[in-house]
């Protein structure tokens, strides 16, 4: 049986339920089976509380308030813009810690229509102060972010997908992973954008920047990578597009950087099919992103 | 007017500005009152305590009143009241955990208070701590969805050391018709009394039912 982010959020939260009693489970009627046992064995720790997504996380929050590191879990855009006030009032103001872990990245679940995409998860969330979100790239990265995280008492967002890289790289939370050195540029990518971006690249003379924590970004691994490039960044992102610009201008204020991102665009999907037919269609494949960075980096010689 | 209103009062004529006048301040009165007299465990120099009842104020709107309350009971000086939505002060037009002791939630954003007040009761019972919560809303709060949710919740899982108290001054734009017997049909235990009578209103909260949460509906009827 493949291992997905999926399975092994449930193995890994089964273990927390299982060997630290301040861990509370907050479902919302999704991945019920995933974690029957945990619903049977600590039944004062974990609750369905049913298709109520608001009432999930001002509940999460409760058990935050008496000492509790609540995770709550259901699809992307259920526990992320559903609730996003709850998470924003509840969590963020409260300065309450706690973990939110999603599946239908994007459009993992590309063949139920727009209400059931999560494409503005992250954006949306890093608008909030205070807020933690990781973007893991295999069930391993996921693992170690969830770990990394786990009780350090911030709210936290990791984003599962169906997407992923076939080998895993051993990531720190808040820190980019220096994934190859270039001269003509960096390209920043996150989570399951890796692979791909690696194929895009191929020998191009560029930075690889692998990101899996995207809030807080590392300005400072960024920055430390353009004196041995040219001001070229390229960002490719998951979600809509643009997510990390104001954090890479941020981080590059004082260099006349160009900034490229590369994601999936701010319009409505019309089209039903499988996550590979909705990246072929927007050129988020090897190939697609390829031609765009190529494009950007000729556009900035002439 | 008893000595502990008068005092009352006074604290709250410490506050500057209009918004103290707010009715709905005024129409939690009687309750906050009975609830810190006679109803509530707590102990204001520990207030994080494990052995103290919750209490959260749902509703946020005009926390005056509870301001002054905990200010009467020592939670913090009465001093913070002349600094009442003022920038060197504690004391917001909405209460926050954070900055002032005796607030168990922060709250504002009406629909928030009740789902959170089920996570405390259910973290509670998780650790063994047989203290109970309440929570107050209001009518205007319980146009809300996250409320109609929460109260679900609660009475799904037969949440008995929850109690509900709504305010219910008429200032919901919808009607919302008989409140006790709709939370009855989702399983509540379900008493309305007025709520100006101190006696009735601490009758209503010192008998919560056992096997179910419970609400007691405060009428403050406007002019009355």
């Amino acid at each position: 049986m493949p291992d997905t982010m999926r399975d092994r959020m449930s193995d890994v939260v089964g273990e927390l339920l299982a060997t630290d009693q301040s861990t509370a489970l907050v479902l919302a009627d999704i991945s019920t089976s995933h974690f029957r046992d945990s619903l049977r064995d600590y039944p004062e720790r974990v609750i369905n509380v049913g298709i109520m997504e608001q009432t999930a996380v001002s509940l999460a929050a409760g058990f935050a308030l008496e000492g509790f590191h609540p995770i709550v879990h259901t699809i992307a855009p259920f526990v992320t813009e559903r609730p996003f006030e709850q998470i924003k009032d509840d969590f963020c103001y409260q300065g309450l810690g706690g973990t939110f872990v999603s599946i239908g990245a994007s459009y993992d679940y590309g063949t139920s229509g727009m209400t059931h995409h999560g494409c503005a998860d992250v954006p949306i969330l890093k608008t909030l102060p205070g807020m933690q979100i990781c973007v893991p790239g295999t069930p391993d990265e996921f693992e170690m972010l969830l770990r990394q995280t786990y009780r350090n008492g911030a709210p936290t967002y990791i984003r599962t997908s169906t997407q992923r890289n076939s080998t895993s790289r051993p990531v720190d939370f808040g820190r980019l992973h220096l994934e190859r050195e270039g001269r003509d540029g960096v390209v920043v990518t996150v989570g399951p954008m890796l692979d791909r971006t690696l194929a895009a690249v191929g020998d191009l003379d560029l930075t690889v920047l692998y990101a899996t924590t995207v809030a807080p970004f590392d300005e400072e691994t960024l920055r430390n990578a353009l004196p041995r490039a040219s001001p070229n960044v390229v960002l490719v992102e998951p979600y809509y597009e643009g997510g990390l610009v104001p954090d890479i201008a941020r981080a590059l204020q004082a260099v006349p950087a160009r900034i490229a991102a590369i994601g999936v665009p701010h319009r409505v999907l019309e089209r039903y099919g499988p996550p590979e037919r909705h990246d072929q269609e927007l050129g988020l494949t090897a190939e697609g992103i390829g031609t765009r960075i190529r494009g950007f980096l000729n556009s900035g010689t002439q | 007017m008893n000595s502990d209103k008068e005092q009352l009062m006074t604290l709250m004529n410490l506050a500057p500005g209009d918004e103290k006048h707010e009715p709905s301040a005024y129409a939690t009165l009687n309750v906050l009152s009975v609830l810190y007299d006679s109803i509530l465990n707590y102990d204001a120099a520990n207030p994080l305590s494990d052995d103290r009842d919750r209490f959260i104020m749902s509703k946020g709107h005009g926390p005056l009143v509870l301001y002054a309350i905990l200010a009467q009971k020592g939670f913090f000086p009465p001093s913070e009241l002349t600094k009442f939505m003022a920038w060197e002060g504690i004391l917001g037009g909405h209460p926050d955990r954070l900055r002032v002791p005796g607030i168990e939630a922060s709250t504002g954003s009406l629909g928030h208070g009740l789902p959170m007040a089920i996570g405390v009761a259910l973290g509670l019972r998780a650790k063994g701590i047989s203290r109970r919560v309440y929570v107050l809303i209001g009518d205007g709060e319980a146009n809300e969805g996250s409320i109609w949710e929460a109260v679900l919740l609660a009475g799904d899982i037969g949440l008995a050391s929850l109690t509900t108290i709504l305010i219910d001054n008429r200032s919901s734009s919808r009607d919302l018709g008989n409140i006790a017997a709709k939370f009855k049909t989702f399983g509540w235990d379900a008493k309305t009394v007025d709520g100006r009578d101190e006696a009735a209103i601490a009758a209503a909260l010192a008998s919560p039912a056992a096997d179910r949460p419970s609400l007691v509906v405060a009428e403050v009827l406007p002019n009355a």
